[in-house]
């Protein structure tokens, strides 16, 4: 079957020790006998590594973050767009969905594709609102309380015990063992997250995640479980297991299928000693792990392509338990001119 | 309480619960024990099994496949 051409831009190409998933997505995405693609990675940073990782992207852009305004974000794709007509549009960060949601209608009428999140549904597995979320779908989820001020802690903890989890909106999560740390964690994520910061009471148990994805009528096309093996002192996975629990496959199957889910998610869970989960947390996008899916049996990211370019696509009904992943460090070389040409003309 | 089925050990006594992710080194007589367990052979038949290939008293030898067994049962290993 001839392979289809198609021209894919891709954000999330900071392969650090906290990676986005635009690397994982591209090398899966280069794996598809479906597709014969072209890879444009939009950067925000000048030093995200999958701007100078060998066979990654075909060209890269730098583009502004969506804090100095969506105007500024979409001209610059549009510019970007006429240079090299992009076909899908996948956005990787948390911090910019809202954007690229709400401009879902004006990107389509440009000719290019997304598959994401309707807004609702965006907006309603949000961290401030995950109790309400548990509530609604009937699912157990740890209690979390918003601060809006270090005032409010010693309120706070009328309701809550100790060790406790402190999140940013977006991303950062540490855990505190008394008010004072939880003070100190508050002005330091709030100062680069901004507000609300989220205090949520601490789970024992064994961290575990899957990625899935929803067609968006509540059908789940793919969904694979992953145990932690290995996790960093940012709490993300350095490594981890493909396991067969049906249970965190039926939760998934049952949230996609109420809430509708469209496009990529990765739910965090905590399984406990007694064998129930508890939701920490629903990222409404692909993890960075995704890879280990695709090995694992599923194409998230090119079915995930399908769908936004209105393919048909059938669901996955199986998947290889007991394949693992371990991340690594490796220094890449370049020239200093390399960073010369995205420093100076935004592009490379 | 039986092993669970999404136990697997392998020659070299590597056991791997895909359910969980959970895995475990076993040496050569745990290996023979899970493995007597996961073809349903019932406490006597293991005893007379291990006591007819090693030098230990039946008595001796059950009190120790219990101490194994509630172990197997704490690492979540076991289903009714």
């Amino acid at each position: 079957m001839p392979r289809k051409k198609i021209t894919i831009a891709i954000t999330g190409l900071n392969n650090t020790d906290n990676p986005g998933p635009g690397v994982p997505f591209i090398r899966a995405i280069r794996e598809s006998d479906r597709f014969e693609t072209t890879v444009i990675g939009l950067a925000y940073e000048n030093l995200e590594p999958g701007i100078y990782m060998e066979g990654i992207t075909d060209k890269t852009y730098l583009i502004p973050y969506p804090s100095s305004g969506a105007e500024q974000l979409l001209a610059r794709i549009e510019q970007i767009h006429r240079k090299n007509p992009i076909d899908v549009l996948i956005p990787n960060y948390d911090a910019e969905l809202f954007t690229f949601i709400k401009n879902e209608g004006w990107l389509r009428e440009r000719g290019i594709r997304t598959f994401l999140p309707g807004m609702e549904s965006f907006m309603e597995r949000t961290k401030d609102n995950l109790s309400s979320f548990g509530e609604k779908y009937d699912l157990k989820v740890p209690k979390s309380l918003p601060l809006t001020g270090a005032h409010q802690v010693d309120q706070l903890f009328e309701d809550l015990d100790f060790p406790v989890f402190v999140k940013g909106k977006f991303y950062d999560a540490y855990k505190a063992w008394d008010k004072h740390e939880v003070s100190t964690l508050f002005h330091k994520i709030s100062a680069k997250w901004g507000l609300p910061v989220m205090v949520q009471e601490f789970v024992e148990g064994t961290e575990v995640n899957v990625i899935a994805l929803g067609d968006g009528k509540g059908n789940t096309i793919g969904a694979v479980p992953m145990r932690k093996t290995y996790i960093t002192d940012k709490g993300k996975a350095w490594g981890g297991i493909t396991i067969d629990d049906e249970k965190m496959l039926s939760l998934t199957y049952d949230i996609i299928r109420k809430t509708k889910w469209r496009g990529g998610m990765e739910l965090e869970m905590i399984r406990t000693r007694d064998n129930e989960y508890y939701i920490i947390e629903i990222n409404p996008r692909l993890p960075a792990w995704l890879y280990l899916a695709v090995a694992a049996g599923q194409n998230l990211p090119e079915a995930m392509v399908r769908l936004a370019l209105d393919e048909k696509v059938e669901p996955f009904h199986a998947f290889k338990s007991g394949k693992m992943f371990i991340r690594y460090s490796y220094d890449l070389i370049g020239d200093i001119s390399l960073f010369e040409s995205i420093t100076v003309k935004g592009e490379l | 309480m039986r092993i669970k089925k999404s136990v697997a050990v392998s020659e070299n006594g590597f056991v791997f619960d895909s359910s969980t992710g959970d895995s475990f080194n076993l040496n050569s007589i745990g290996r023979e024990i899970v493995e007597l367990m996961k073809n349903g052979s019932e406490q006597s038949e293991i005893t007379q099994k291990i006591v007819e290939r090693y030098e230990v008293e039946p008595a001796i030898f059950e009190q120790n496949l219990m101490d194994f067994q509630s172990m197997l049962k704490q690492f979540n290993l076991m289903e009714e």
